[in-house]
């Protein structure tokens, strides 16, 4: 049977990706970011899963206002880097898992989370950014990825207490595969940024590591805190955060291993942070 | 009955929800037209005539020509279609962030270097944090208030 191993949470500031992309990853401002993922890239070497579950939000990129889903998960082969205005980052194809993404859209749908299924979708920086930080710049990506898009940019978004109990509809749905993967759940976006406005460059750190705490040992409790929390401690854009509980919730019952954890103050308007968790 | 919204004493800030995006569908997808490289060179050369072709309130070409964010987003453009726009004249995230301070963008830059601006005093409308509306524009536009600069409007944190 498939089984979930690990979960991996990060920030996915675009201006990241563009430090990587343009070769800035060097200077002083960018090696403070970079700094706290090189364990991270050891650790995925020495723990490489099979796919990559991975929870990220479309930035009005492959959904317009024509119709934004609340949660879409991506049943194509492949899906390709976005064309985002900038061009399209110089990173690899993410290949998907069809057959596994279609058996988790089986079960959760069966769960009564109304997931959008798509079989065409570009990917932004939401989803590759997360990729760049923890695998470098290869030539092609180590793990089939698939993406799962919710909704954090139309209001109303989903509330925490959702995204922690589709994480576990989801975790039932994996464990249920019979294949013999080992899967990781990755939760991205966040932490505090607020990118529009008179209160734009909104950071808030005790905010941001208060909810790691909770993320970690009382999930539930950081689940209940409504939408408007966010908002006001941790900005308009803060609310990304929602989507850590869907990783979160996918994990195992019993406390995980803290293997790392990881706080900075910024990348370009955001505050980065960064965890692994692994099921114990 | 008037739903809860319980996001409008956010100083300085609106929040993209389903009525914002009643009334900026049209500017919205304006703004993802951008990203296709035809479009972007049709619009470079001429700014208005490619905006008469979207059916786009009078104000909000306007705000668009002006590139005043905030007066675009108070009529109902979201940051990340917007940011089309920041790509098309080949500025950053963090250039368009700062814009709607009124801040320069050094000034925005040191501001995040140092620890992003505080939440004391930003939380509800009223307060006397660097955000409220009493208090704008900031940086060195505040400094020289009534010279005319661009950016940071005074009323933007308004719902």
């Amino acid at each position: 049977m498939a089984r979930i191993t690990a979960s991996v949470y990060t920030s996915h500031v675009p201006a990241i990706g563009a430090a990587l992309d343009l070769g800035k990853a060097h200077e002083p401002y960018w090696q403070k970011v970079f700094s706290g993922y090189e364990f991270s890239k050891q650790w995925l070497m020495a723990n490489p899963p099979d796919v990559v579950f991975l929870v990220y939000n479309d930035h009005a990129t492959a959904f317009s206002l024509e119709m934004i889903p609340t949660f879409a998960i991506g049943t194509a082969a492949e899906f390709r880097p976005a064309d985002e205005g900038w061009g399209p980052r110089p990173v690899p194809t993410v290949i998907g898992h069809p057959e596994l993404a279609a058996h988790i859209a089986q079960s959760v749908i069966q769960d009564d989370f109304d997931l959008t299924i798509v079989n065409r979708m570009d990917v932004d920086h939401g989803l590759t950014v997360p990729l760049s930080l923890l695998c470098g710049q290869p030539q092609a990506w180590p793990f089939r990825v698939i993406p799962f898009a919710v909704n954090v940019v139309q209001y109303p978004v989903p509330s925490g207490r959702r995204c922690y109990a589709l994480g576990r509809a989801i975790r039932k749905a994996i464990e249920s595969y019979d294949e013999p993967l080992d899967i990781q759940v990755w939760g991205t976006g966040g932490m505090s940024h607020q990118l529009q406005g008179p209160r734009a460059g909104l950071i808030n750190r005790d905010f941001d590591n208060a909810f790691l705490d909770r993320l970690i040992a009382d999930p539930q409790a950081q689940a209940a805190v409504p939408h408007i929390d966010y908002v006001r401690e941790a900005g308009s854009e803060g609310i990304e955060l929602v989507m850590w509980l869907i990783a979160r919730g996918a994990m195992s019952e019993r406390p995980p291993r803290v293997v790392h954890r990881f706080y900075h103050v910024p990348a370009s308007n955001t505050a980065v942070g960064h965890l692994i968790l692994e099921n114990t | 009955m008037a739903l809860d919204k319980p996001y409008l004493d956010v100083p300085g800030t609106t929040i993209f929800d389903a009525e914002q995006s009643r009334k900026g569908y049209h500017l919205n997808q304006f703004c993802m037209s951008l990203m296709k490289a035809e479009n972007r060179t049709r619009f470079k050369a001429n700014e208005r005539a490619y905006l008469d072709g979207w059916p786009m309130t009078e104000a909000q070409k306007q705000a668009v020509l002006a590139r005043d964010l905030n007066r675009c987003i108070a009529l109902g453009g979201n940051i990340y279609f917007l940011a089309k726009i920041g790509a098309t004249d080949g500025r950053s995230f963090q250039q368009m962030a700062g814009s709607m301070t009124g801040m320069t963008e050094e000034e925005y830059r040191d501001m995040m270097i140092a620890g992003g601006r505080s939440p004391e005093g930003n939380r509800y409308v009223g307060e006397d944090g660097d955000a409220q509306a009493h208090r704008q524009p900031q940086g060195g536009a505040g400094r020289s208030r009534g010279s005319g600069g661009s950016g940071g409007s005074p009323d933007a944190g308004k719902a």
